[in-house]
């Protein structure tokens, strides 16, 4: 147990601290992240009402689409040198790699929604008419579980062709039932329109689920040939 | 003390990538503390073998046993070296192995720096591995595969786009290394370099063994030039 | 059991053809939608039949991860693909009913709504399986087969839940069956499983026909006039000493 989280959190550092050295990657996801908010405001600019009750929906996708730029590029320095073939032939546990990943990813994605969300407040006059303190779980739980699967779906997608494009291919219609959740609840919250109560278990259940899938299942993925 | 047999023994191996057999069924016995040259064409398996060995490639049908366990429970045992470098061309040779060390529970920078020095480089290089020569590349992942003092080396031709003296440094430390006890295999296409050296030299053709000679200049069946 | 075939065939040929004669001719008119309502016979069990065929390619995958059987990866990947197929109907002849019917072209209907989620799931699945390497397909495809299968009761309850909070029409009716409709509907689905059966067994033989031919195409080696590969006779076990 003890050398399972050293290990993550090795990694977890190491992918940091290397992300951290060249800006270049996270620099053009924040770009694209603003470019998405931009680019949505101007296809719907609607009157405060209705973008309350779009909003839900606009912001997830939103974020989604940033989510994937960032997932994409999870296993880029692992493939360039088959880094990963030193991970297979190596005693750490394959979960150990994949939990730091996915926080990593994590960590990057919540960045990108950070610089989001609050350029969709001011194009969108947002305001929560509900207990806007909800928007946090949802939030955590609805990030973590795109970051979850995309980080697997990731893994899946390097041993296909046109990787990049199997990775959305994959990801979106796993996902469908955890972005409903993610939208209905924002929007429930953004419109007072009832207790997101539900949508927030659903979404607990749906991290719970398929987060023990992933950690089942990543070993046989990554030792798949 | 369990009796643990001395060998590795690959039986009846078949490798498949679709249309293509990279393993045609290889039988072969591989005494332990030898060092094994394995040579032939491109395209002959040699790199299939050895990844197989490793646990990187999983034979389509047979057994490999190392030590008698299976590859992948083996794999504190095994040290494994490819063409790519296996390294994070991003970190300098220190942080690489600080890390690789970190997967195999070794703590501390000490076996990291003494690994760096028995390959001849400086540990407290701070240029990241991206920028290194191919000779130095090379080098710094031989001392990634030693890091954890594994029985059994596996390189997949450590010597190729590497300047005469380098290789000729590497061979002698893996020289040191056999006489040390370890088992070591080696794919490469220069046999000369491990004239002397090698106790074997192991000939393969179309995924199979061919020919098993003492010598890179022995008669028999050996490697013709050129691209299959 | 190669002379089952053809007498399956016609079975089902004959069987297709009474429930066509049943469902257009026999089955009683619906009270409120008239004959259009008889489109009911061909999108439920294809339906049925396409989750059927999904449960067989999720126990086949999770076979074939087990014990690596490639059988059992043959027998997912003609499942998914035929499972496909009668998914792809019954989301034509859905919004084909709703809109004589009730105006509308899509519905966000609890089923057919988990329908098409699971065809974009298996459709992925297909792609995937047409997109990676041929010694990792069957593990990945495997390996997605579960994640669907984990997928489907959360899209499900999902969808129910959103549907008591936005009420909509539902495709396929609710409420209890007349019998005569009933009966009708069990001989149309005998009918779907039974055609299911024969695609999918001759899929499979087809399946396992090429995989044969890769194999023969690979061991395809140095063998000599006796048969014996010439190389191979060489006793190579131990090194030279």
């Amino acid at each position: 147990m003890n050398s399972l989280w050293a290990v993550t959190l090795a990694t977890l550092k190491k992918d940091i601290r290397l992300e951290w050295r060249s800006k270049d990657a996270l620099n053009s996801m924040l770009f694209f992240s603003l470019l998405v908010v931009v680019i949505f405001s101007f296809s719907f600019d609607p009157t405060a009402e209705e973008s309350r009750q779009i909003a839900g929906g606009l912001v997830w996708v939103g974020f989604l689409f940033a989510s994937v730029v960032a997932l994409n590029q999870t296993w880029a320095r692992e493939l360039r040198n088959q880094v990963l073939d030193a991970y297979r032939v190596s005693p750490a546990p394959p979960n150990s790699l994949f939990v730091a990943k996915a926080l990593g990813n994590f960590i990057l994605v919540s960045v990108l929604e950070a610089v989001m969300a609050p350029l969709f407040i001011v194009f969108y006059n947002l305001r929560a008419i509900g207990p806007a303190w909800q928007l946090i779980p949802i939030g955590v739980l609805g990030t973590w579980a795109l970051v979850v699967n995309g980080t697997f779906f990731a893994a899946v997608s390097i041993r296909t062709r046109s990787r990049e494009i199997m990775l959305p291919l994959l990801l979106f219609p796993i996902s469908i039932p955890a972005v409903q959740a993610m939208v209905e609840a924002t929007r429930i919250i953004l419109m007072g329109d009832g207790s997101a109560r539900f949508w927030i278990v659903l979404l607990l259940t749906y991290d719970v689920v398929f987060t023990t899938a992933c950690l089942g299942l990543f070993e046989t993925i990554l030792h798949a040939e | 003390m369990t009796n643990t047999p001395s060998i590795i023994t690959v039986s009846n191996v078949i490798k498949q990538f679709g249309r293509f057999a990279a393993l045609r069924g290889v039988t072969a016995e591989f005494d332990a503390g030898r060092f094994h040259a394995i040579l032939g064409d491109n395209g002959a398996g040699k790199t299939t073998l050895l990844r197989a060995i490793a646990g990187l490639a999983h034979p389509t049908s047979g057994t490999i046993s190392i030590l008698g366990k299976t590859p992948r429970t083996a794999c504190r045992d095994i040290g494994y070296m490819a063409h790519p470098s296996l390294l994070y061309d991003e970190m300098s040779g220190m942080e690489n192995l600080r890390y690789f060390a970190g997967l195999y529970g070794i703590a501390g920078d000490d076996t990291c720096r003494e690994a760096i020095a028995s390959v001849r480089l400086d540990p407290t290089l701070t240029r990241p591995v991206g920028q290194y020569s191919q000779g130095m590349r090379q080098r710094m992942s031989l001392a990634r595969a030693i890091l954890h003092d594994p029985r059994v080396l596996l390189l997949d031709e450590p010597f190729s786009n590497v300047d005469v003296h380098s290789a000729r440094e590497m061979v002698g430390l893996l020289k040191t290394m056999r006489d040390a006890g370890k088992t070591i295999f080696v794919v490469t296409h220069q046999a000369q370099l491990l004239e002397g050296v090698a106790d074997e030299f192991v000939w393969m053709q179309a995924g199979q063994i061919i020919d098993r000679t003492s010598s890179a200049r022995a008669a028999g069946v050996g490697p013709t030039e050129g691209v299959q | 059991m190669k002379r089952l075939f053809p007498i399956l065939s016609v079975i089902t040929a004959a069987l297709l053809a009474y429930a066509l004669y049943e469902a257009m001719v026999v089955a009683p008119t619906e009270r409120t939608m008239g004959d259009v309502q008889r489109i009911f016979y061909y999108h439920v069990p294809s339906a049925w039949t396409a989750f059927l065929l999904f449960m067989v390619n999720l126990v086949a995958s999770v076979v074939y991860l087990i014990r690596r059987n490639p059988k059992a990866d043959a027998l997912a990947v003609v499942c998914a693909e035929v499972g496909v197929v009668f998914c792809t109907i019954v989301l034509v002849t859905g919004p084909i009913w709703a809109r004589p019917v009730w105006g509308i072209w899509w519905t966000w209907d609890v089923r057919l709504t988990t329908t098409l989620v699971l065809w974009l799931i298996y459709v992925s699945y297909l792609v995937l399986r047409r997109f990676s390497d041929s010694a990792q397909t069957p593990v990945l495809a495997a390996v997605l087969a579960i994640f669907g299968a984990l997928d489907v009761p959360l899209v499900y309850f999902s969808i129910w839940f959103f549907r008591t909070q936005h009420p909509q029409p539902v495709i396929g009716g609710g409420g209890s069956l007349d019998p005569g409709m009933g009966r009708v509907l069990l001989i149309n689905w005998l009918a779907f499983c039974c055609f299911a059966f024969l695609v999918c067994w001759s899929r499979y033989r087809l399946e396992m026909l090429q995989r044969e031919v890769e194999e023969a195409h690979a061991m395809e080696s140095l063998v000599g006039a006796d048969g014996v590969s010439a190389k191979a006779s060489l006793p190579l076990n131990r090194s030279p000493r």
